[in-house]
């Protein structure tokens, strides 16, 4: 069997009396989307924070590509390879789109202790930025002011960003959230071909997306995995459907 | 060129004309007023890096501005009454050298501003803002009460400290040292806000958690703004102690370091000629309102109402309307 990318070993974390994990073990291997879904509360940003960074579990280990990166505080997971977007768009929105893509892309050299050349004259840097927004379809959008994309604009700069990185693997949190039927047909072809580049995490409310993209889907409730198993094998789980699923399936 | 470009070289040429006029029609103390205002410019400037790209309202700012005029005052004090600053381990003699002095003074408070960074960044928002009040309320008394450097008095210099190749005495001499050193910051601030460092500190002001998720330290590179930040202000207090001959303990009060913020929200937060405009603005009123009234400040403070309230861009965001994303 081969390694997984990125898995989270048995992982728990407590609030008090509230277990917002609960002995979680998810594994991501490459080349498919696996996609987390729950309902509100169920420790989903959570598990997000613990697998990114930002939040360190009380027991258990997150690995990325075998390495055990627990420890590691988020930028250095970043540069381990994880691509991150975010539920709620985080931008830089007095800068313009091309200004965040450069941003990621000088994450990805690793060097911003430079202080005197004009970033927007570094050929490198601008063109991993230009290729991530080509391939997101924001080019002509590159000296826009951030503040002044659209929603769905924005939900796609967050993903240009993340693979301005060429991460090893992508987590993915509610990509589709406010986007409208086109914008989330759109982005689930994308990311139905993105997969193939580097295997994706993906939580997200979207039924039909998930339904659409995922090899594999795990469930979360109150903290624990319930199921995981493919798309057919989770419609049919009656503990799915008594949980969360209801008449959806 | 843009509108921008062009009211900030005119801004630039007016400061620099301004006292050649004033030198020529035999107005010395003009000159002495501009060169005040160059001085609080160049402070406020370093403010600007914190501030203005940071996003870290330090109100403790005074700290190098004073640590830059105690550097001044303490190397020139032993200068003149040849003593030496230090016999043990090794002798430190006083210096009455310009450029010795300024070393000394961005040195200490590059080194100030790395510990006291270190401490109170990891707070934000009000914390920060008391952190670094502390630490320059701190600094204050320290100064009040050593009495070795004159105390709440000060230490008077008498004779203006030298640079190779200007008679510093001369009013506009000095003045021109001061605005060639303004000038020169400013060419690097401008270089650093489109740097890479630049842009990463910018982002990492608007979206932290952004910076972390594509690999980069926050923290680091605000640490990194702050020490910047500190030591140009740190310069400029040199610069300003040097102007007065006299360096004493309000270079570190508290109220210095809300004026550098007042210069900064004034002229422009997040310009790099905002804190210049300020600056010059607050001297200019400070000169023509105090002739008025000693309550001067009241006028100030209507007017600094009326800044935030009206114009969110300060002076320069009133004429100019708001930045244009620069490329």
């Amino acid at each position: 069997m081969t390694e997984a990318i990125l898995a989270t070993q048995g992982i728990s974390k407590s609030f008090g009396a509230l277990k917002a994990s609960d002995d979680v073990s998810i594994d991501l291997m490459a080349g498919e989307i696996h996609a987390i879904i729950g309902p509100n509360g169920a420790g989903k940003s959570t598990l997000i924070k613990q697998i990114c960074g930002g939040l360190k579990p009380d027991t258990g280990t997150v690995k990325l590509l075998g390495e055990d990166v627990t420890d590691l505080p988020t930028e250095l997971r970043a540069r381990a390879g994880l691509g991150r977007t975010f539920q709620i768009s985080a931008l830089a929105m007095e800068d313009t789109v091309l200004q965040n893509a450069v941003l990621g892309a000088l994450g990805g050299q690793g060097n911003p202790w430079r202080f005197f050349k004009p970033v927007l004259k570094d050929k490198d840097l601008l063109d991993t930025a230009m290729e991530a927004l080509e391939r997101v379809g924001l080019q002509d959008h590159a000296k826009t002011r951030t503040a002044e994309l659209s929603h769905g604009q924005r939900r796609q700069l967050e993903v240009a960003v993340a693979l301005t990185l060429k991460p090893k693997a992508f987590v993915m949190d509610e990509p589709m959230a406010g986007l409208g039927t086109e914008g989330s047909k759109r982005l689930t072809e994308f990311l139905g071909d993105l997969r193939h580049q580097a295997p994706i995490l993906l939580v997200e409310h979207d039924m039909d997306a998930v339904f659409a993209l995922a090899d594999r889907i795990s469930v979360l409730v109150y903290g624990k995995v319930i199921a995981t198993g493919t798309v057919e094998e989770i419609r049919a789980n009656k503990d799915v459907r008594d949980a969360y699923l209801g008449d959806e399936a | 060129m843009t509108r921008e470009t062009l009211f900030n070289s005119a801004a630039l040429a007016a400061l620099a004309l301004v006292p050649l006029w004033a030198h020529f029609s035999g107005e010395p103390f003009t000159v002495t007023l501009a060169t005040r205002a160059v001085i609080l410019a160049l402070a406020a400037v370093g403010l600007h890096i914190a501030l203005g790209l940071g996003g870290l309202v330090s109100l403790g700012h005074a700290v190098f501005f004073g640590i830059g005029g105690y550097a001044m005052g303490i190397l020139a004090h032993h200068a003149q009454t040849y003593t030496p600053l230090m016999e043990w381990p090794f002798v430190i003699e006083g210096t009455k050298s310009m450029p010795v002095i300024w070393l000394v003074a961005v040195v200490l408070s590059s080194v100030v501003a790395y510990f006291i960074g270190l401490l109170s960044l990891r707070t934000s928002g009000v914390y920060f803002i008391m952190i670094t009040l502390a630490f320059g309320q701190m600094f204050f008394f320290f100064a009040i009460s050593w009495s070795a450097y004159g105390g709440e008095d000060g230490l008077s210099i008498y004779v203006r400290n030298g640079f190779p190749g200007v008679n510093t005495l001369v009013p506009i001499q000095f003045y021109a040292l001061c605005f060639v050193i303004l000038a020169a910051v400013m060419f690097f601030a401008a270089r650093l806000q489109r740097s890479p460092f630049g842009l990463a500190l910018n982002a990492a002001r608007q979206a932290p958690d952004r910076v972390e998720t594509v690999g980069l330290n926050p923290m680091r590179l605000r640490l990194i703004a702050f020490v910047l930040s500190g030591a140009i202000t740190g310069l400029a207090g040199a610069l300003f102690a040097d102007l007065n001959r006299f360096v004493s303990p309000t270079m570190f009060s508290w109220q210095m370091s809300g004026e550098l913020i007042i210069f900064i929200i004034l002229g422009g937060l997040g310009r790099l000629y905002g804190p210049v405009v300020g600056a010059v603005v607050f001297v200019a009123l400070e000169h023509i309102l105090g002739d008025l009234s000693d309550y001067w400040h009241i006028y100030l403070g209507v007017l600094l109402l009326g800044v935030v309230l009206f114009a969110r861009g300060g002076i320069i965001g009133m004429l100019l309307g708001r930045e244009v994303a620069h490329d």
